[in-house]
């Protein structure tokens, strides 16, 4: 008797193995699926054109995507420099202070501004940009994802500084240098590699979101490049395009993820290679 | 010393705009949303009509769709996310195999919320139709349902890169005991590891759950966008943020933006409430 249970014990364990990995490996098949199909269904429809050219009109065939892109990449690039000195800052100020008693609620602050819905976040952009200036904006746009990114750039900037050795710190204070150079000259270069990773994951982040450009930044069938004005972007032109009912939009919103999802895993693991790097 | 005192200030700045800027989005929301609280009051919870027209707003079918889809994603998404945080910190022993996968786990968090909805609405909501056609329902294809197993696919890498840090975080110690008084691998889970690791598992699923509350454009494209209460898991419905999405451009008259706002709020509350809680617990767990 007591064999047979050590060997529904052992059976147990074996049973218990094969459900933990499989259930594991079954989890990164949609990453698969969905690289697979959208690739499969977007790459025939992508080639110079299709990146150089403006939009057709609804329903006809052929057009591009380049108002979209550069629409992207402006309003990425203003979020990002103005959440990247902020968020640095904030970041270097939790590090910094950490012994007080107040960071523990500014942190909480900061991780419960990394939990608002993006939806919500794009209602207060709408609020606090697109209703005083009464139109859609690509800045509205910008700023809305800025809220998005600066927790990020927060988190990534406290947690390299909080792995600096003190004893720099300590070296740098014997040498007689003044705080602000301690931080500004020794404390970030040392951290920079590590912001710099936190930096590209929050632009990879951005670059696909939709919710917070559906009533800000809005969209745009021409070419803009004023940021007071609405400007479209790759994933609100993706959800226009595949919710619209047109068979030739479809194909043109697989083509258009097939370029986010190059331009955002790319840059999601350029970051996390820079980060690999600097470990060892 | 002058620089130095400038310097100390813009940090102290810095942390201040962060609470400023967290209570300006609270308060911004409340005020916008007045008069649409003025108007319903705690009705606007409970009632069902949502008509534009007859400027009659209620968000009852809304918050019903938001629990179903968020619930039902948690539930699809625990057998996996546990299993993956078990699997990287206690079964898989190789560091290069554990890194790639956990790598792949990461990106599937880095796919942009509207592709993966893309993908749902193209090639997910038909392989659904299929089986509603077989199985005797009306074949409708995107719905609830859809909208669950998209969300637990977006949301499994938050709760298993949590659940994998404190499942590591169980000191070696005590699965060492288990191991020597002839526990099997299985067992020292049991016994030990999962009741160990339990508040710090529950915050992940929690935490997990917030995103699935507040997930927008994968939602909004695979939902069905049917503004009532959903007769089974399968109807069409819509949540709150897919709701938003769907109609802040829209909203014509005063009241009607001001009850967005108002779900907008309650989107906000809730999920600054689960995070607070969420990573108090994990905060707990990690002293």
């Amino acid at each position: 008797m007591k064999k047979d249970n050590i060997k529904k014990r052992v059976f147990n364990d074996k049973l218990y193995r094969t459900f933990v990995s499989l259930f594991s490996f079954l989890s990164i098949i949609p990453l698969f699926l969905i690289v697979y199909f959208v690739l499969t269904r977007g790459i025939k429809y992508i080639n110079l054109k299709f990146i150089f050219s403006m939009p057709k009109p609804m329903g006809e065939i052929g057009g591009g995507i380049f108002n979209a892109i550069t629409g992207s990449f402006i309003i990425v690039g203003i979020s990002a420099l103005i959440s990247i000195p902020i968020g640095i800052l904030v970041g270097v100020f939790l590090s910094e202070y950490k012994e007080k008693k107040y960071i523990e609620i500014i942190k909480i602050f900061v991780d419960t501004l990394q939990g608002i819905p993006s939806i919500v976040i794009g209602i207060i952009a709408y609020l606090w940009i697109v209703k005083p200036l009464r139109h859609f904006s690509a800045l509205s746009g910008s700023i809305a994802l800025s809220f998005i990114m600066l927790p990020l750039v927060i988190k990534a900037t406290e947690e390299i500084l909080n792995l600096i050795p003190i004893e720099i710190k300590e070296a740098a204070y014997a040498l007689g240098a003044p705080y602000h150079r301690i931080v500004l000259k020794i404390l970030l270069p040392s951290a920079s590699v590590g912001i710099l990773t936190g930096i590209l994951i929050g632009i990879s982040r951005i670059m696909g979101e939709t919710a917070p450009l559906l009533f800000t930044a809005f969209g745009n069938q021409f070419f803009n490049l004023n940021i007071f004005k609405p400007m479209s972007t790759i994933p609100y032109l993706i959800y226009v395009y595949a919710t619209s009912p047109y068979r030739e939009w479809h194909n043109q919103a697989f083509a258009a993820s097939t370029i986010l999802i190059i331009i955002v895993l790319s840059i999601n693991l350029f970051g996390r290679f820079v980060e690999k790097k600097w470990k060892m | 010393m002058r620089k130095d005192r400038a310097f100390k200030i813009i940090l102290l700045l810095s942390g201040l705009l962060i609470i400023l800027l967290l209570s300006g989005i609270f308060l911004s929301l409340v005020f916008s949303s007045i008069p649409s609280i003025k108007e319903f009051g705690i009705n606007f919870l409970f009632s069902n009509t949502w008509s534009p027209v007859n400027s009659k707003f209620g968000a009852l079918p809304f918050l019903i769709g938001t629990l179903l889809t968020a619930t039902l994603s948690l539930l699809i998404s625990i057998p996996f996310s546990l299993s993956i945080s078990i699997f990287l910190s206690e079964i898989l022993k190789n560091r290069f195999i554990s890194k790639i996968f956990q790598t792949f786990i990461e990106l599937i968090a880095g796919i942009p919320s509207v592709i993966v909805g893309l993908w749902g609405l193209f090639i997910l909501a038909p392989v659904i139709r299929n089986i509603q056609t077989k199985i005797g329902i009306q074949p409708i294809g995107v719905g609830i349902f859809t909208a669950s197993i998209i969300l637990s696919i977006m949301i499994i890498p938050y709760s298993a890169s949590i659940g994998k840090e404190v499942i590591s975080m169980v000191p070696n110690e005590v699965k060492e005991g288990a191991i020597s008084l002839g526990a099997t691998e299985f067992e020292t889970l049991k016994v030990v590891i999962l009741p160990f690791s339990f508040k710090g598992v529950f915050a992940g699923f929690l935490l997990s759950f917030g995103r699935a509350f507040g997930e927008t454009m994968a939602v909004t494209m695979v939902i069905g966008n049917a503004n009532r209460i959903p007769v089974s898991i399968f109807s069409p419905g819509q949540t709150m943020a897919s709701l938003i999405a769907n109609e802040f451009t829209e909203a014509t008259t005063k009241l009607y933006t001001s009850s967005l706002i108002e779900i907008g709020l309650i989107l906000f509350v809730v999920s600054m409430l689960i995070n607070i809680l969420g990573r108090l617990i994990i905060r707990r767990f990690t002293f």
